[in-house]
């Protein structure tokens, strides 16, 4: 690897398109300069992804006028005009790492084991525990049919459990499962459970399986040690997995650091931001096939995927977990129920295809609110403190939900949420994009909303793991659009009463005053980088996190939409029937808050 | 460089097919390289590992793990029936001895002294692999299946849901945009696959349920009909297992939509004709679509020499001037036309955003700008 990085070219292998992207360092600051893209060469007839990455090169080199490649191969180091200092790339390519977990307890080490595959990258086809209530061949079954690329199994405290992971280690050994690549090697296979029954666990997995064994994973019942399972996986999806994937050794011998998963990548550049502003993220990536959702709050780092909530193969899923009375439901227009549905499968079987009518894209979005708040509820619902330890509670603690008490994500403590994936990338209207995100993911107080330009997230992952302060600098300045920030409500009252009076005073001295009913959401003029003092003085049952009635005073930076004030309450209350407008008529208002919707004739309605 | 692919149905009127049968594990060729084969010749079969059933016996006789060992009746590998004791105590009263029998006919797959668990397996379950389509084997790979060719009427269909499945092809409407009710189904159809116009509902399917139509393939179809057909609402486009005892394929897509011209003068031109059809649908990566294959015999292929026959691993090219393609989104969601300008520049659409167009001309001489995204090819 060249010591001094001044050229680098990154890749992200997926599933259908290999984006290369050139990063270079211009004075004493790196910038993302071009990018190129070339359909990804996996599958037949080419099954060699190294086709598709030269192919993405190639394009590269067009648009820049940089000469990357001598015939096949790259040229290192960078000289003027010719050539890179590094190569890096991430993979979800073939469907990913698919992976499936095992622990003794389903909330405890199972859990834990969870965390750590999603963390790592993976998708988590299925969770067996000793006590998820299957029978022990239903668990056999599941664990043959379901051929995943690895198995982590843990359970027990060191020193704990034996009897139940040794139990778990049989299930798999009599399963024999086969894994989805390669038909002769064996499945690999890694222990982080109980010290202790490493040697039992190995006696009955080593014949079969190709068994690793690390530290374990929940060492401790108020303690979890996540990392080195995490390490084993991505040594193992590139030792086993990638290495059977076509044209994956060439490109394991092209890159400088080894190819990460893309989830994991992406998750690096999560914590890096995190880290780097000592903030609480929140971050989103919302595909074809699966939404992904990544935070930090308190430095503790969550990966969620939500493996079939997406907006082309999974559309379809979307309205058979959510209902299509709650698509309907954000529709600022009425439409057949069956028409819909037909729409939504033919979307599902038709998965390339792009709304043309303004209708069709109104219908996408409602749709991505609900693949990005259901992916949401799961994500909250895995990001929770450690099961099974003991705490000492006072009496008003007591009564408090138990979701609220162990969720990690605190809406009210969100400084960031950044969205990605085309839907939101590629919105037409950036407001549609930051619409969507204040309605899936509901912020309380003062959030910042952005959204990636052009999805080069998991390529600035991988760059932070070299060189932390060229990803950073690349992400503020290329890769983030910022779309403003939202200052709501963190309660509800009733629709139409007075809940706040709002000052806004610009850095050249200029201020606008408003006040707002609940349901009503306005967005003010504050540019990109422009600084403003908000001063919002809610009504006295209302909060806007400082407590009921307690004045908010912050300085805010604006955005390409601007910035917003939600006066909808929490949580956003879409039932038309407590309201005196019908719900078409104030989604169109919200909409037009925004200007998100252009007003063609057609739709004059709206 | 990139450039806008955009892959279409392949719908040909003959074409030289190569379908790899191949089984879920390694076993048994039973065919040779040459022979002719039926679609219902078995060409390869296996024995499937059977299912695995535990028991606790350290629970059921109240020992310790430790201890199973010396109860056991039966050692790993042996044979056990079902009922039949796999492990006792022997108390010094023997009225106080515990017996546990196995629950299955099968064999003892391990037993362990940690979990005091004891797992067995029944008997292996046969599996055959049968030709699917009328051809000649070209080629055998030893314990994993063949590869049978066959020259053919071949069509891509849209989605499908149900397996593999022959039958005799019979059209049971007169033009592509009819829609088929109940009565036009009747007796003759038992054991056929049928082609419909442009939409089947659920009457109709019920119909052909009962009567044993084989297989349905029609234009459209609600997604409606599908969820009362499956029994739950289909989040994944991954199908070909359901069992639902009929295979269903639509050409074109969700809604009332007419039949392709083309794809229905093809099939009624094959009528009479055994074809052989699979519903297997999946869209992702490696996508598979459902596909109607209808073999020419040997009288009808001796007789003809096509020199412009193709085959099925043909790779696409792009889209020309003067290509036939089908609009899939709406507007015109179904209509054909040929490509009448490729313009290189974007053009924003009526959502705003930029894309790629092109402009497609429609057979009464209207023209539309369409997104490329939102275009398939008709292959050949």
């Amino acid at each position: 690897m060249a010591e001094i990085l001044n050229v680098i070219v990154a890749t992200d292998c997926g599933s259908t398109t290999t984006k290369a992207i050139l990063i270079e360092k211009r004075g004493d600051e790196y910038r993302q300069t071009y990018r190129g893209e070339a359909p990804t060469t996996v599958e037949a007839p080419f099954e060699d992804v190294t086709r598709g990455v030269l192919n993405a090169f190639a394009e590269l080199e067009e648009l820049s006028g940089r000469k990357i490649l001598d015939g096949e191969k790259i040229i290192t180091p960078a000289q003027e005009n010719t050539g890179v200092d590094i190569y890096i790339s991430t993979s979800s390519a073939g469907g990913g790492l698919q992976m499936m977990v095992a622990g003794a307890v389903k909330t405890m080490s199972a859990q834990s084991a969870q965390k750590a595959a999603l963390g790592a990258g993976a998708i988590v086809m299925d969770v067996i525990a000793s006590n998820d209530k299957r029978l022990p061949h239903e668990k056999i079954e599941r664990i043959r049919d379901l051929r995943p690329d690895m198995i982590l199994l843990s359970g027990g405290t060191d020193g704990g459990t034996v009897s139940h992971v040794v139990e778990l280690a049989e299930f798999i050994g009599a399963a024999n499962p086969r894994p989805r690549l390669g038909m002769t090697f064996q499945l690999p296979v890694i222990y982080a459970g109980n010290k202790e029954a490493r040697d039992r666990v190995s006696d009955v997995l080593k014949d079969k399986t190709a068994l690793r064994i690390t530290d374990n994973l929940r060492p401790l019942l108020e303690m979890e040690n996540l990392g080195p399972a995490r390490l084993e996986i991505q040594n193992l999806f590139l030792e086993h997995v990638m290495a059977h994937a076509p044209g994956y050794k060439k490109l394991m011998s092209w890159t400088g650091v080894p190819i990460m998963p893309t989830p994991g990548a992406v998750g690096e550049m999560i914590q890096a931001i995190a880290r780097k502003d000592n903030i609480n993220v929140v971050g989103v990536d919302i595909g074809g096939a699966t939404t992904d959702v990544f935070s930090v709050f308190d430095g503790i780092f969550n990966r969620t995927v939500s493996a079939n909530f997406g907006m082309s193969y999974s559309i379809s899923n979307v309205i058979a977990e959510t209902g299509i009375e709650n698509i309907i439901r954000w529709l600022p227009f009425e439409i057949d129920e069956a028409d819909i549905r037909n729409r939504i499968k033919n979307k599902m079987i038709r998965p390339t295809t792009i709304p043309q009518l303004l209708e069709d894209l109104i219908l996408e979005h409602a749709i991505a609110r609900e693949a990005l708040r259901l992916s949401f509820v799961q994500h909250k619902a895995l990001a929770v403190g450690l099961k099974g330890v003991q705490k000492l509670k006072d009496m008003s603690e007591s009564f408090d939900r138990v979701t609220e008490e162990e969720t990690l994500i605190k809406m009210n403590n969100l400084d960031l949420i950044v969205g990605s994936g085309g839907v939101l990338s590629h919105a037409p209207r950036r407001s549609q994009a930051m619409m969507m995100m204040i309605d899936a993911f509901q912020p309380q107080g003062i959030t910042m909303i952005a959204v990636d330009s052009i999805f080069m997230m998991p390529h600035l992952g991988v760059l932070s793991t070299i060189n932390e302060k060229a990803a950073t600098e690349v992400f503020e300045k290329d890769c983030l659009i910022y779309l403003g920030p939202c200052v709501s409500l963190t309660n509800s009252g009733k629709f139409g009463s007075h809940c706040l009076d709002c000052v806004i005073t610009y850095s050249d001295g200029k201020r606008t005053e408003d006040s707002l009913s609940l349901g009503e959401i306005k967005v003010f003029e504050l540019k990109e980088g422009e600084k403003a003092k908000v001063e919002i003085s809610p009504a006295n049952k209302f909060d806007l996190g400082e407590g009921k009635g307690k004045k908010l005073i912050k300085e805010v930076v604006g955005g390409v939409v601007g910035l917003v004030i939600d006066a909808r309450g929490r949580p956003l209350n879409l039932d038309g029937s407590k309201g005196k407008e019908p719900m078409e008529k104030v989604l169109s208002e919200w909409n037009n808050a925004f200007d998100a919707y252009p007003t063609l004739p057609f739709y004059e309605k709206l | 460089m990139t450039h806008a692919y955009t892959p279409g149905l392949r719908l040909s009127e003959k074409l030289q097919i190569r379908k790899n049968r191949n089984l879920p594990l390694p076993g048994d060729v039973i065919v040779k390289k040459g022979d002719t084969v039926k679609s219902d010749d078995i060409v390869a079969r296996t024995n499937l590992p059977g299912k695995v059933h535990s028991v606790n016996v350290v629970n059921r006789l109240a020992i310790l793990p430790t201890d199973l060992r010396k109860n056991m009746l039966k050692k790993e590998g042996d044979s056990v029936v079902k009922d039949e004791p796999i492990a006792e105590t022997s108390p010094f009263i023997k009225m106080f001895k515990s017996i546990c029998l196995s629950p299955i006919t099968g064999i003892i797959e391990s037993i362990s002294d940690i979990t005091g668990q004891v797992l067995l397996r029944e008997p292996p379950k046969p599996v055959q692999i049968t030709a699917y389509v009328d051809g000649k084997v070209v080629e055998t790979i030893e314990k994993e299946g063949v590869v049978i060719e066959t020259s053919a009427t071949f069509i891509q269909g849209i989605f499908g849901i149900g397996g593999e499945t022959t039958g005799e092809l019979q059209i049971i409407v007169n033009s592509p945009d009819d829609i088929v009710k109940p009565d036009d189904i009747n007796e003759t159809h038992r054991g056929k696959i049928i082609a419909c116009g442009s939409i089947i509902y659920s009457d109709a399917i019920k119909k052909a349920i009962d009567t044993g139509v084989k297989g349905i393939v029609v234009g459209g179809i609600r997604d409606k009909e599908i969820n009362e057909l499956l029994g739950y609402d289909l989040g994944v486009a991954i199908t070909g297992s359901e069992d639902i005892n009929i295979t269903i394929i639509i050409t074109e897509g969700f809604g009332q939509i007419g039949m392709a011209q083309k794809t229905f003068d093809m099939l009624k031109k094959r009528v009479g004709s055994v074809a052989s059809i699979n519903g297997a649908t999946q869209i992702r990566a490696g996508v598979v679509r459902p596909e109607i294959i209808i073999p020419y015999d040997d009288e009808e292929t001796s007789g003809k020499s096509d020199k412009n026959e193709s085959t099925a691993d043909e790779e696409s090219a792009g889209i020309s001037i003067g290509d036939e393609v089908r609009i899939i989104r709406n507007p015109n969601f179904g209509v054909l036309g040929k490509v009448k300008d490729l313009p290189s520049e974007l053009q924003t659409i009526e959502t705003e955003a930029m894309a790629r167009v092109l402009e497609v001309e429609f057979p009464d001489g209207q023209t539309a700008i369409v997104p490329r995204a939102n275009i398939e090819a008709i292959e050949e």
